[in-house]
């Protein structure tokens, strides 16, 4: 990362199809540092595939992705050590089940950044204490709520200090009543700065949080900008489509 | 309708008692009692096995078996690892060893490792006779182990791997430290059985030849039982590998009952 490049992820001409049908379509995306970028969008259009081609657990088909000025698309590029600096945050949490929520957090600053063990403890408690969780950092996964499970999820990737966030629907899978501690967590990290890529159906969330929506449909974005225009006004006959159906079938956004 | 089920349910269980009963009858009233009791248990041979040479031969059983189930362990997480490896020289031959050796029985395993000296006059194989046993039994247990830990690996949800990869773990990384844990959780149980038949195969060590010193449970019971002309201490032996295998089988459903408590 050189100081003065503010290009925090950059995709170009990104092309991605599963056994030959298109998921994904000549996407150029760009995001900048500290900014917040929600993508909505109906269910296939493609949003989990481009979160996931920004850390490259998708391969794209075509395309080149540079992250933090590092291009992952590279076949020479030390694709795991980029990925320290990519924070993922997953609709089911995929905690490890075998491991507290403290070991949860301190396992990767362990193995991936060779931290002693005192140092890695001492990370994961830190990050614990800032999603909310600092009681609960023995407890396993099995025994805490959806909306814990995420949190913790939240805090073991920030416990490898990474520069940017991707959320895949990180409320989704969660009881209405335990949306809201996760969203608060989230809400810090974009008040501190932090560069966020979330995928959400919290349509009052991105409107309060995002500095720019995007609007995916058949693998392509249709449309993109300030919340108030996608969400508020869209122009494309697609978005307001979706945001028709979305409010008719929730009639308290969430 | 509800009464007429119940009821037929209650006869059907009535006259499967009923069979029980009579199969139960006629094997009692056939059966030569007085032969039975001095030729299967025979008190005074039962004190004798238990005193001379059990112990023994249970140690030498419980030897032979735990080595080679960690050899076979050791090799077949190898095995595992090839066959689920992306390089496929790996694959078919992880694949070929594995239905070899499956698709072999134990016997003819020993056997052809009785026959190794003659093959090769000069090989010594190291701790002898525990290192032929653990060679031959960790062979035979291997093939089986690796498609245990293979399917086990293969069962770990496909997020676990995911979360590990976005955290900048390497695959081997990843293998060691979120993969195979759970894994192995996940195969106590079919590794137990294997475990469990590695103790009943490793009856076939005979065939490699063994001096008195180093018998096994059941070639002690037989030499025994052939030395006496009784059965006693053969049936004593077979009480010695029910002295293993049920704790073992306890003890493993008693951890699988904690870990469903844990998830
Ligand atoms: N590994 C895969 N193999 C085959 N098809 C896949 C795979 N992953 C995604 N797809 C397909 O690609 C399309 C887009 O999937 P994607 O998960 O990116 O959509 P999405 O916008 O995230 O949808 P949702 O809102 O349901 O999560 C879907 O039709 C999906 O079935
Ligand atoms: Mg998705």
């Amino acid at each position: 990362m050189t100081a003065c490049s503010t290009q925090v992820v950059e995709l170009r001409g990104v092309g991605k199809s599963f056994a030959g049908t298109p998921v994904l379509a000549d996407i150029d995306f760009a995001v900048e540092r500290s900014e917040v970028v929600c993508v909505i969008g109906p269910s296939g259009s493609g949003k989990s595939t481009l979160l996931r081609c920004i850390n490259l657990l998708e391969q794209p088909d075509q395309g080149t992705v540079a992250v933090l000025d590092q291009e992952l698309t590279d076949p020479d590029c030390d694709i795991d050590s980029a990925r320290r600096r990519i924070g993922m945050v997953f609709q089911q949490f995929n905690l490890f089940p075998l491991h507290t929520a403290l070991e949860n957090c301190a396992l990767a600053p362990r193995t991936v950044l060779g931290m002693n063990r005192r140092e890695a403890r001492e990370r994961a408690r830190a990050e614990l204490d800032r999603v909310g969780l600092g009681d609960q950092i023995a407890s396993y996964p099995a025994h805490l709520s959806g909306g814990q499970q995420q949190r913790v999820a939240i805090a073991r990737a920030l416990a490898m200090a990474p520069e940017l966030m991707l959320f895949d629907e990180p409320t989704s899978a969660l009881d209405p009543e335990l949306v809201g501690d996760v969203l608060a967590s989230i809400r810090q990290l974009a008040v501190a700065g932090m560069t966020l890529i979330i995928v959400t159906h919290e349509m009052a969330f991105a409107r309060e949080i995002a500095d720019r929506v995007i609007f995916m449909d058949g693998g392509r974005i249709v449309e993109s900008g300030p919340p108030e225009a996608v969400i508020d006004a869209p122009r494309q006959s697609r978005t307001q489509t979706f945001l028709q159906r979305i409010t008719d079938r929730a009639p308290s956004p969430g | 309708m509800r009464l007429s089920r119940r009821r037929r349910a209650r006869i059907v269980r009535a006259v499967q008692y009923l069979v029980l009963a009579a199969v139960a009858c006629v094997a009692g009233l056939l059966a030569d009692w007085p032969t039975i009791g001095h030729t299967f248990f025979d008190p005074a041979l039962i004190r004798q096995t238990l005193v001379h040479g059990l112990g023994l031969a249970l140690w030498h059983t419980v030897a032979y078996t735990v080595g080679a189930f960690v050899l076979g362990m050791v090799a077949g997480t190898l095995l595992a690892l090839m066959r689920l490896s992306s390089i496929g020289p790996y694959r078919w031959l992880a694949t070929a060893y594995i239905e070899f050796f499956r698709g072999l029985p134990a016997l003819v395993v020993f056997i052809a490792f009785s026959l190794l000296p003659l093959a090769f006059p000069s090989l010594s194989i190291p701790f002898d006779p525990y290192g032929t046993v653990w060679l031959a039994l960790g062979i035979v247990g291997s093939a089986y182990m690796a498609e245990t830990i293979r399917a086990g690996i293969q069962a770990v949800p496909k997020g676990q791997i995911e979360a590990a990869r976005s955290l900048g773990m390497t695959p081997a990384q990843t293998m060691r430290h979120v993969a195979l844990p759970q894994a192995f959780r996940i195969m106590i149980p079919p590794l137990t059985n294997e475990l469990i038949m590695l103790i009943k195969d490793s009856s076939l060590v005979f065939i490699v030849g063994l001096s008195a010193s180093d018998f096994d449970l059941t070639k002690f019971g037989r030499a025994s039982a052939n030395a006496n002309v009784n059965i006693t201490p053969l049936v004593v032996a077979g009480l010695g590998y029910l002295a293993i295998t049920l704790p073992l089988s306890i003890l493993v459903r008693r951890m699988e009952a904690r870990t469903a408590r844990t998830r």
